[in-house]
């Protein structure tokens, strides 16, 4: 694997990545340190005091069923945290072989994988992760696999492209002319070098990812109530919008807060691991 | 010249062809892939055994799959989608009567992203590592990460809400138009500006331009004519691109304003598990995105000279 020496240097001299770090590092220790700060359940309904504004009891106002509203945004961290991590996972463990092998094997194989792709980039990628939900039906693991399906041909072409212009280098043309076998090739020479980009891509696909689940929530089509996640959250505050604008405001902040740090950390990455950019 | 170009454009709409015959047998085994029986599905919940056989018929799913699928297409090429199976009006009719606000949302919001996007691209630009590209960009930045359907509400909640300046959704005159193309276009605003400052940064960067700024041409003409002109082509790209993201946007932009399109539409078809609904809406919103991007083709070859379209 060829060494980028600075790559973390150049990482923490980066101020906006430092920031998207930061924000994410606060989520995840809210998060690990949610049983033992928050009293609420986040799933227990409490009629007792529905719909109350945000107060120092309440940090964040109640919901409808009287759940605190800061407890659900923080349990809710990881249900988009882990969406957003195993569709894009998912997504590359799709894109990133269907990449190499078409990339460097070329040929019959690659002109009919490319069509495959340009089908299922021939649709907007809301539209085909609703229409996968249309199919699946509801809940966690379908917004998984819709969001995850949904993104791996972006994978599929970003890998492609790079194992294309590697294939031509004469290391490569070497390593065949000595002998080296095929997987061996791809695996050693064609695929570290899919890394940086493949890396940077997945950041912010992250955050991309986080916001199609988000969306799906909000239209009453990913997961599943009560399970606190932040879109269908939002999707239920609407309705209270006018009498209870806090029910549908805080969620919406923790995921514009989420997306912006992996999009920050993504853009940090980017500059970090290309030695063509210039720290500004 | 002109008849080249016009050779291209039908090239490049015969070969759109294949990618749409594509997305007709996407969709039609999308939906025949429903867990369980497609029939009993869309029959619903409480149809007795002879309405799932009648539907199993209707839908032609006991002839081979293959034979389906051409009925499927004849009907299609014949402007029949099937009807639906919650109002059972035909699916054509359905969509027709929600294409407009669908089309005017996306076109109000891409020519608005488009405007706002390459002016803020172009001032970032020219005035790299001012305190106002520091603004735009820091601004391009929220605009890709804030949800669409979350500035709607709170879009919603300052003018309609408080101010009162504005209507809070439904479909009319301009006015209605205002929030929802703002929070629809916010995202591609946000994309297209930032395309357009880095790909006029490496312009300014070119022979061209530096010799164009030695021999004395002043400022704004070395952008306006010489630079702006090839940086133009890849954000050309992103436009085309951002049609997709906008119509997707449009089906949580619709939920969020109750706006009489195809989004709405959708999304309800998916609650109701209205199939035929489903496929019809898909297969306009796929075309509708193909038909943009061949427009950016067309364009491309309009815009880059040095593209040859023999």
């Amino acid at each position: 694997m060829p060494r980028r020496p600075g790559v973390l240097r150049r990482l923490r001299r980066h101020r906006t990545a430092v920031v998207g770090l930061l924000i994410l590092a606060g989520f995840i220790v809210a998060t690990a340190l949610a049983p033992a700060v928050l009293p609420y359940d986040p799933n227990m309904a409490d009629f007792d005091h529905v719909l109350l504004w945000p107060s120092p009891t309440h940090p964040l106002g109640t919901d409808q069923l009287g759940r605190d509203l800061l407890t659900r945004i923080v349990y809710g961290t990881r249900v988009s945290f882990l969406i957003g991590i195993l569709a894009v996972g998912m997504s590359g463990l799709l894109g990133i072989p269907v990449g190499l092998i078409s990339g460097y094997r070329g040929g019959a194989m690659d002109l009919a994988t490319q069509r495959l792709i340009d089908l299922l980039l021939a649709f907007p990628g809301f539209l085909l992760a609703l229409t996968l939900i249309a199919v699946l039906g509801v809940g966690v693991t379908n917004v998984v696999v819709a969001v995850g399906l949904a993104t791996a041909p972006v994978y599929a072409r970003l890998v492609r492209g790079v194992a294309l212009s590697i294939k031509e280098q004469v290391y490569i043309e070497a390593a065949r002319a000595i002998g080296v076998p095929e997987s061996r090739i791809i695996l050693r020479h064609v695929l570290p070098n899919c890394l940086a980009p493949v890396i940077v891509q997945s950041t912010l696909q992250l955050g991309a990812a986080i916001l199609t689940a988000a969306g799906l929530g909000f239209l009453g089509l990913g997961v599943k109530p009560p399970t606190p996640e932040w879109g269908t959250m939002l999707g239920e505050g609407q309705t209270y919008l006018f009498s209870s604008w806090y029910i549908a405001t805080f969620p919406g902040i923790a995921i514009f807060l989420a997306v912006m740090a992996f999009n920050l950390l993504g853009d940090g990455l980017r500059d970090a691991l290309d030695p063509r950019m210039k720290l500004g | 010249m002109s008849t080249s170009l016009g050779l291209y454009i039908l090239r490049r709409m015969a070969l759109a062809i294949p990618t749409l015959l594509g997305v007709t047998i996407i969709i039609f085994l999308l939906i025949r892939l429903i867990p369980g029986d497609p029939a009993r599905v869309i029959a619903g919940l409480n149809a007795s055994e002879e309405d799932v056989q009648r539907m199993r018929v209707e839908l032609g799913l006991t002839r081979p799959l293959h034979v389906q699928y051409a009925i499927f297409l004849n009907g299609l090429l014949h402007g029949n989608l099937g009807t639906s199976a919650a109002t059972r009006a035909p699916v054509t009719e359905e969509i027709a009567i929600r294409l407009r606000p669908t089309v005017e949302l996306a076109i109000s919001s891409i020519v608005v992203a488009t405007v706002v996007g390459l002016t803020a691209g172009i001032i970032s630009a020219t005035r790299q590592y001012s305190t106002l590209d520091y603004v735009v960009m820091s601004v391009a930045l929220f605009g890709v990460s804030i949800p669409v359907f979350w500035l709607g509400l709170m879009l919603m909640l300052l003018f309609s809400v408080y101010l009162h300046l504005l209507p809070a959704g439904g479909f009319g005159g301009p006015a209605h138009f205002v929030l929802p193309t703002i929070a629809l276009a916010a995202f591609s605003i946000a994309i297209i500006a930032r395309m357009t400052r880095s790909s006029l940064l490496e312009t300014f960067n070119q022979d061209y331009v530096r010799t164009a700024r030695a021999k004395g041409v002043r400022r704004p003409a070395v952008v306006l004519r010489h630079a702006l002109k090839n940086a133009l082509i890849p954000v050309l790209t992103v436009i085309g691109l951002q049609f997709g993201t906008l119509l997707g946007g449009a089906i949580l932009t619709e939920t969020t304003f109750a706006w009489p399109g195809m989004g709405r539409l959708l999304v309800n078809a998916i609650s109701s598990r209205d199939y035929p609904v489903i496929q019809g809406i898909v297969l306009t919103f796929a075309l509708m995105f193909a038909a943009v991007n061949l427009t950016v083709d067309v364009l491309y070859a309009y815009v880059d000279p040095r593209i040859h379209y023999g």
